[in-house]
C-alpha cells in the first residue's frame, strides 16, 4: 500500500513538474499562423481592409470573419498566398487586381496642406507647409492612404511604368492538348 | 559517368548548321560615320552610367560622356565627335521594346578623336593600374554577357588564378566576328592576351578556338608562336562549346561548382573582342567605341563582319551595308540561338551586340507547339545536366518553386532543349519567363522587408515625437513651478528682508 501512494506521489509529481516544465518552455505566445499571415501581408498598416492594421486583418482572416481577398495592396498574388498558407481555396475572380501603383502628386494642384504626409504609413511623403510635396517611388506602397486626405485631389494613384530591368518575358501559351485528352 | 563519357563521348550540346560562310570569309570593313548615334547608358550588367555631358555640348570621338555609377558600372563613350543633341529614352534593343537612357550625338562627319594616352610598356604598370584603365575605357565583356570586364580583373587579383582562358570558340550559328577578329587582328588579341596575363597573375593563357576555324588557329598559332604561355587549343565544334563552365570543362578538366564562379577553381575567361579591346585601351589608349558584328541571315543583301560605331541605329547599319534583300520575318541581335528579337529597326547596337541578323521565314520556321511527348531529347542535349522536360512542367503548373529545386538557377538558357524538342515547345521561353518571375518576386520580398521597416521608423518616430512633447510640457511645467516657487520664494525673502532694505524705500512697501 505504501509503495503504491508513494510511487504514485512520485509519479504525479514528476508528471507535475514536466508538465509545468513544458507550459513554460514551449509557451506560445498568441496564434503562429496569425503571425505567418502577418509576416505575408504588406505591412503597412494602411487599414483599407478595415482592420486595425495588418495585424487585426490576419486574425480576422484566420479566425474566418474575413475573405483572404481583403487586402487591396495585395492583390490576387497575397489571397493565392494566403489560401496556401491556410490550405484553403480563394475565388480570385472578384479580386481587382491593379498591379503594383504608387501615388504621385500634381504639383499644379498640391497646395502643401501636409494631410497627406500625416497620414502616409511609411513616410514616403515629402514636403513642408505651403511646398509642393513629392512621393518617393522606392518608399510608396501604393495603399491610397493618401488619396481621400487630399482636399484637392491633387494626389493619385498611377501604376509603375514597366522597366527594362524589370521586365519578365510572359509565359509562353500552353500547348494544345485537347487532341490528346480526346485521345485519351 | 566519366567512364561512359570516356566510352561514349560526351553527349550534351547539338550541333546545328553552322551558316557562318560566305560572311566569315570577308575582311572586315569599317563602317562610316552614321549621322547620329544613340548611346545608351546602361550597356553593361550593373547600374546605370551617370551622363556627364550637357545638352549643345561637343564631344570629340572617345570623350568619357558617362561615368561609372557604383562597383559594378562601366563608363560610356563618344563614339564619334559632335554635338550632344539630346539626353533621354529612346527604345532599347530588347524584345520588349521598352526605352532605355541614352545620349544622342549629332555627328560633324570629322570623326575626331580625343587625345589619347598610349602606353608603351603595359608590363610597367601594376596590375591595379591596368584594372584602372580598363575602367575608364569602359571594356565590358564582348562575349555577350557585357560583364564589366575591370571587376572581372579585380576579382583575379584577390582570388588566386593560375589560368586564362581566351575565349574564341564562337559556337553559335550565323556569328563570325571573333572568327574574323582572330584572323585580322591576331596580334592585337595576343598583346591583350598579354596584358590580361600580367594583370591577373595568371600563369597561363589557353585560347580556345572551336575546330570550325582552322584559318582563325592558323592566324593565332602564328601570333602566339613566341610566347610559350600563351597556348591555342582546338575544341570540337558542338553547341554552345562557347559557354565559360562548358569551356572551362573542356580545356583544363575542371567543374565549377553550381553556386561558385569560374574564379573560385583558379580560371577566369575572357572573349577575344575583350582581350582586342583591352590592347586597345593599353597600347593606344583608346577606350571601347566601336566593335566588330557579323551582319548575316537570309534576308541580308551583303552578309560580312563589319566594324560598327557603338549607338549605330541598326537601321543606319543595313542602309550602309546594301539593306535588305526579299522579306525578313525576324531581326535578331546576337545569334539564333541565344540573341534576342529586335521589335524593330530603330534601335542601336550595343557593345554586347555580336551580330544583326535578318532571317526569312524559312529559316525561322516556327511551329506551333505540341504537347511534350517525354522523349527526354531535352534532357541528353542539356549541357548543364538539368531536367528541362520537367522543369517545364513545374512552370507551365506556376509552380517556381518546384522548377527552382530542379536547377533552373543553373539553367544557362543556351536553347539547346528547345532546338532539340521534337514537339517544338519554346522551353527556354518558360525558363527565362520562370527567373524573371523569380527575381520580381524577391524583390517583391525585398520591398515589403524595407517598407516593414520604414512602418517600423514612423512608430517609432511617432513615439519618440510623443515623448519629447510630453517631455519638453513637463520641463515647461517644471520651469514654471520653479519660476513660480522662486518668485515666491523671493518674495518671502523680500518680505523677511523687507524691513532693513524698504527702509530706505521711498513709498515704504507693505511688508
Amino acid at each position: 500500500m505504501l509503495a503504491a501512494i508513494l510511487s504514485l506521489t512520485v509519479l504525479g509529481a514528476a508528471l507535475g513538474l514536466a508538465l509545468g516544465f513544458a507550459s513554460r518552455a514551449f509557451h506560445v505566445e498568441g496564434n503562429p499562423v496569425v503571425e505567418e499571415l502577418t509576416a505575408l501581408m504588406p505591412g503597412s498598416n494602411c487599414g483599407q481592409c478595415g482592420f486595425p492594421g495588418c495585424t487585426g486583418a490576419a486574425e480576422a482572416i484566420v479566425a474566418g470573419t474575413a475573405a483572404p481577398t481583403c487586402c487591396p495592396p495585395g492583390g490576387k498574388a497575397l489571397a493565392q498566398a494566403i489560401a496556401e498558407k491556410l490550405g484553403i481555396t480563394v475565388d480570385l475572380s472578384g479580386v481587382e487586381d491593379k498591379g503594383p501603383q504608387i501615388a504621385t502628386v500634381a504639383e499644379e494642384i498640391c497646395i502643401g496642406c501636409c494631410r497627406c504626409i500625416k497620414v502616409c504609413p511609411t513616410d514616403a511623403i515629402v514636403g513642408a507647409a505651403k511646398q509642393i510635396h513629392n512621393v518617393l517611388r522606392e518608399a510608396c506602397t501604393g495603399c491610397e492612404a493618401c488619396v481621400d486626405r487630399c482636399p484637392t485631389e491633387a494626389v493619385t494613384m498611377k501604376p509603375v511604368p514597366p522597366t527594362l530591368q524589370h521586365w519578365v518575358w510572359p509565359k509562353p501559351a500552353v500547348a494544345n492538348v485537347v487532341s490528346t485528352t480526346a485521345a485519351a | 559517368m566519366g567512364i561512359l563519357e570516356k566510352i561514349f563521348g560526351k553527349h550534351w550540346g547539338v550541333h546545328p548548321d553552322d551558316h557562318k560562310r560566305p560572311a566569315a570569309d570577308l575582311p572586315i570593313k569599317r563602317l562610316p560615320v552614321p549621322p547620329r548615334v544613340y548611346v545608351p547608358l546602361s550597356q553593361h550588367v550593373g547600374a546605370l552610367a551617370r551622363p556627364i555631358v550637357m545638352v549643345g555640348q561637343d564631344v570629340l570621338k572617345g570623350q568619357c560622356i558617362a561615368e561609372a555609377q557604383g562597383n559594378i558600372s562601366s563608363p560610356v563613350h563618344a563614339s564619334t565627335s559632335g554635338r550632344v543633341v539630346a539626353i533621354g529614352e529612346i527604345p532599347a534593343p530588347h524584345p520588349s521594346g521598352l526605352p532605355v537612357q541614352a545620349i544622342t550625338i549629332a555627328s560633324d562627319m570629322e570623326d575626331r578623336w580625343i587625345e589619347c594616352e598610349p602606353v608603351a610598356d603595359p608590363f610597367s604598370l601594376t596590375p591595379q593600374e591596368i584594372a584602372k584603365r580598363v575602367a575608364a575605357a569602359g571594356i565590358v565583356g564582348l562575349g555577350g554577357a557585357t560583364f564589366p570586364s575591370a571587376v572581372k580583373l579585380a576579382l583575379g587579383l584577390r582570388s588566386k588564378i593560375r589560368t586564362l582562358i581566351v575565349n574564341g570558340s564562337e559556337c553559335e550559328p550565323y556569328l563570325s566576328c571573333d572568327d574574323r577578329l582572330m584572323r585580322d587582328r591576331a596580334e592585337g588579341i595576343i598583346k591583350g592576351v598579354r596584358v590580361i596575363l600580367h594583370a591577373t597573375g595568371a600563369r597561363e593563357a589557353k585560347v580556345g578556338i572551336e575546330d570550325n576555324k582552322p584559318e582563325a588557329i592558323e592566324a593565332m598559332r602564328v601570333a602566339a608562336a613566341s610566347f610559350k604561355e600563351i597556348t591555342i587549343c582546338p575544341v570540337p565544334a558542338r553547341y554552345p562549346m562557347g559557354s565559360d563552365r562548358q569551356l572551362i570543362v573542356e580545356l583544363t578538366g575542371k567543374e565549377v561548382p553550381s553556386d561558385a564562379r569560374a574564379a573560385d577553381v583558379g580560371v577566369i575567361v575572357h572573349n577575344v573582342g575583350t582581350a582586342y579591346a583591352v590592347h586597345e585601351a593599353i597600347y593606344h589608349g583608346r577606350p571601347l567605341v566601336s566593335r566588330v558584328m557579323t551582319l548575316n541571315g537570309g534576308a541580308v543583301a551583303q552578309p560580312g563582319n563589319y566594324e560598327v560605331p557603338i549607338g549605330t541605329l541598326v537601321d543606319d547599319l543595313f542602309a550602309f551595308c546594301g539593306g535588305l534583300k526579299g522579306t525578313a520575318d525576324r531581326f535578331i541581335m546576337g545569334g539564333p540561338m541565344m540573341g534576342s528579337v529586335l521589335p524593330h529597326l530603330q534601335v542601336p547596337v550595343v557593345k554586347g551586340t555580336a551580330g544583326i541578323l535578318a532571317l526569312t521565314a524559312a529559316e525561322v520556321a516556327e511551329r506551333e507547339p505540341d504537347p511534350c511527348i517525354r522523349c527526354g531529347s531535352c534532357i541528353r542535349a542539356c549541357p548543364m545536366g538539368l531536367l528541362p522536360l520537367e522543369m517545364s512542367a513545374h512552370i507551365r503548373a506556376d509552380d517556381l518553386p518546384g522548377a527552382d529545386d530542379l536547377g533552373l538557377r543553373d539553367c544557362i538558357a543556351c536553347g539547346c532543349c528547345a532546338y532539340v524538342c521534337p514537339s517544338h515547345i519554346p522551353l527556354v521561353q518558360y525558363f527565362y519567363h520562370a527567373k524573371g518571375e523569380l527575381s520580381a518576386r524577391q524583390r517583391a520580398q525585398l520591398r515589403q522587408e524595407s517598407s516593414k521597416k520604414l512602418v517600423a521608423a514612423r512608430a517609432e518616430r511617432l513615439e519618440r515625437e510623443s515623448r519629447e512633447k510630453a517631455e519638453a510640457a513637463a520641463r515647461r511645467k517644471a520651469e514654471r513651478d520653479a519660476a513660480k516657487k522662486a518668485a515666491a520664494a523671493a518674495a518671502a525673502a523680500e518680505a523677511a528682508t523687507a524691513p532693513p532694505s524698504t527702509a530706505t524705500a521711498i513709498d515704504g512697501e507693505p511688508a
